[in-house]
């Protein structure tokens, strides 16, 4: 991500001498039609794709434990609501729900994040609700509670060591599904501007190129996606095996 | 009469989740920039003051929000989805015209995806840690992380343009109106798209029932079974098959939603014309009548498809039958 802030626009820029060419050792990933390195253009790409599938799944992790929250620790009727509204979220086609607001906002990176933040909270937010209800009827919970201990020192004692490391693994997890989806929003030409660096840009231009044989166009931006998401999974698996005290003792 | 109650309750809230779907989707609608009077009239025609004014109050335009989603609403209970821009046809007719070549494409991805996967699972169970279970593992997990239309855009590299099988796009061979198109054109062209679909919907079965597959199997029950004498087959058959069923039934339902937006992605890379390449055109030019139609029938569709996952599980499964 630091090495794709420091590209700078002169390496992407038009060289027309050396269009189309194939993979080399000076051009990794081959150029286009314009002559652009496609090697740089997808590291700026991925870049621009982890910053916005940080910002979207922030905010949607953000939605999510406010929701579930409220869910696990409110009278029942703010529960049902929550649940009435995870049944909408689900009901629409995530794809097709993005498509819907971003064509509502406006395209461009704004639509995208607001997509990607307001489907993507449902998962995350039942498990924190689930965890929340879970903890709060623990006999420790109930001890304390007799102890005399404010609702403040139970949440800072009992249920942030419980909730803080599911919200982590959760945020994680949900980071690949936003990079997806934002690439895919993109892909469909309702994401980010047709002049930016983004994967789903350079893989919707690619197909024009598919029938002259171009394939290292479409082949290399999608498999370094691929590698980008398989990376982060990864990581989203060995945060669970540290953070959750069952597995790790196993 | 329990389970009467417990049918009904689903039912009717199936009902108010689309009236909700409904409302969301109109409040959107009505809060975004887009004119729909420019979008009806089209650039290139100039309209002056007093005919966008005139057409407003015609469309009833300057009603509060309230009236005129009562209308909106009132007329979609009647049937009425207004009338695309871009088609200049009614939505209905649009939307019946391409729900066909979708339903064909998400119907054989269905039942694909559901075979193989649950196959799959079952053999990634059985024969664990093994090399082909490892193998077949990996390859899931990748494809769990690959994007749908990039899949598309692989199959068209290798069977369209290097192998020359497949059309690079279009379900329609170019000169030939919709209605001659024999069935095996209209195949032909879907098959791509379905081996895309298929791909990447295969590892969320496959990953599921390998898992319960291996449950079962540490089951006291199959121990059980093995100390009895009860040959392999019969134990996968009694025992493995009927409790690694249900899941995965549940799960295949429970991705409708999912597999329609899959196929919104696959749609549009092999330029087949099913209702996920029409919303994109929708989204595209502005067309806020089709938007808003293919979105509520889509999840009508997801709706009607967890209540039917729901009623299957009632009458499959006697255990939740007992929870109600």
């Amino acid at each position: 991500m630091v090495f794709g802030t420091l590209i700078s626009d002169e390496m992407m820029a038009a060289n027309f001498k050396g269009k189309n060419q194939f993979p080399s050792l000076s051009h990794p990933f081959g150029t286009d039609w314009l002559g652009r390195d496609m090697f740089f253009r997808t590291v700026k790409g991925l870049r621009n794709s982890i910053v916005i599938g940080t910002i979207a799944s922030l905010v949607s992790s953000v939605i999510a434990i406010i929701v579930g929250g409220l869910a696990g620790t409110m009278p029942k009727w703010v529960d049902d609501f929550v649940r009435i509204a995870i049944d909408l979220v689900m009901g629409i086609p995530h794809l097709i729900f993005i498509i819907l607001i971003s064509v509502f906002v406006g395209k461009g990176a704004k639509g995208i994040v607001i997509g990607v933040a307001l489907t993507h909270w449902v998962s995350l937010a039942r498990v924190i609700r689930n965890e929340v209800l879970q903890v709060r009827n623990e006999q420790y919970v109930l001890i304390s509670r007799r102890f005399g201990k404010n609702n403040w020192y139970i949440f800072k004692n009992h249920m942030v060591p419980i909730v803080l490391p599911q919200y982590i693994i959760g945020l994680v997890l949900m980071f690949p599904h936003a990079i997806l989806h934002e690439a895919s929003v993109t892909f469909l030409g309702f994401g980010l501007s047709p002049e930016t660096a983004a994967i789903g840009i350079i893989l919707s231009e690619s197909m024009k190129y598919l029938i002259s044989g171009m394939w290292h166009l479409a082949v290399f931006p999608g498999l370094s996606l691929v590698i980008l998401v398989l990376l982060i999974n990864k990581l989203g698996e060995n945060l669970t095996l540290i953070l959750n005290p069952y597995l790790t003792r196993e | 009469m329990k389970i009467f109650n417990y049918i009904l309750t689903n039912f009717v809230k199936m009902i108010v989740l689309v009236i909700l779907v409904c409302i969301v989707t109109f409040t959107l609608a009505v809060n975004s920039p887009i004119d729909p009077i420019r979008q009806y009239v089209k650039a290139g025609v100039t309209v002056t003051v007093e005919q966008r004014e005139a057409i407003a109050e015609y469309w009833g335009l300057n009603d509060s929000k309230i009236e005129r989603f009562q209308k909106w609403f009132d007329s979609l209970l009647h049937g009425n989805f207004g009338e695309s821009t871009i088609f200049r046809r009614g939505v209905i007719d649009v939307i019946k015209d391409r729900a066909v070549s979708s339903l064909f494409l998400m119907i054989n991805t269905f039942v694909l995806s559901g075979i193989l996967g649950y196959i799959l699972g079952l053999i990634m169970g059985r024969y664990r840690d093994s090399i082909l279970d490892k193998t077949i593992k990996t390859i899931c997990i990748i494809f769990t992380a690959t994007p749908t239309f990039w899949v598309g855009i692989l199959m068209l590299i290798i069977f369209s343009v290097e192998l020359g099988l497949f059309p690079i796009g279009f379900s329609v061979p170019i000169g030939i109106t919709n209605e001659d198109v024999s069935f095996y054109e209209k195949v032909y062209h879907a098959i791509l798209p379905i081996i895309t679909l298929t791909l990447i919907f295969i590892p969320n079965i496959a990953l599921h029932t390998r898992s319960k597959t291996i449950e079962v199997l540490q089951s006291d029950y199959v121990l059980f079974a093995i100390a009895r004498g009860e040959n392999e087959r019969s134990i996968v058959k009694n025992h493995v098959i009927k409790n690694t069923a249900i899941p995965a039934i549940t799960i295949l339902f429970g991705s409708f939603s999912e597999i329609f937006g899959g196929s919104v992605l696959a749609e549009n890379v092999f330029s087949y014309p099913g209702l996920g390449s029409t919303i994109v055109q929708a989204g595209l030019g502005g067309d806020i009548p089709l938007l808003l139609g293919i979105t509520i029938i889509t999840a009508i569709f997801v709706f009607v498809g967890n209540f039917v996952s729901d009623l299957l599980s009632l009458f499959i499964n006697p255990m939740v039958r007992e929870e109600i």
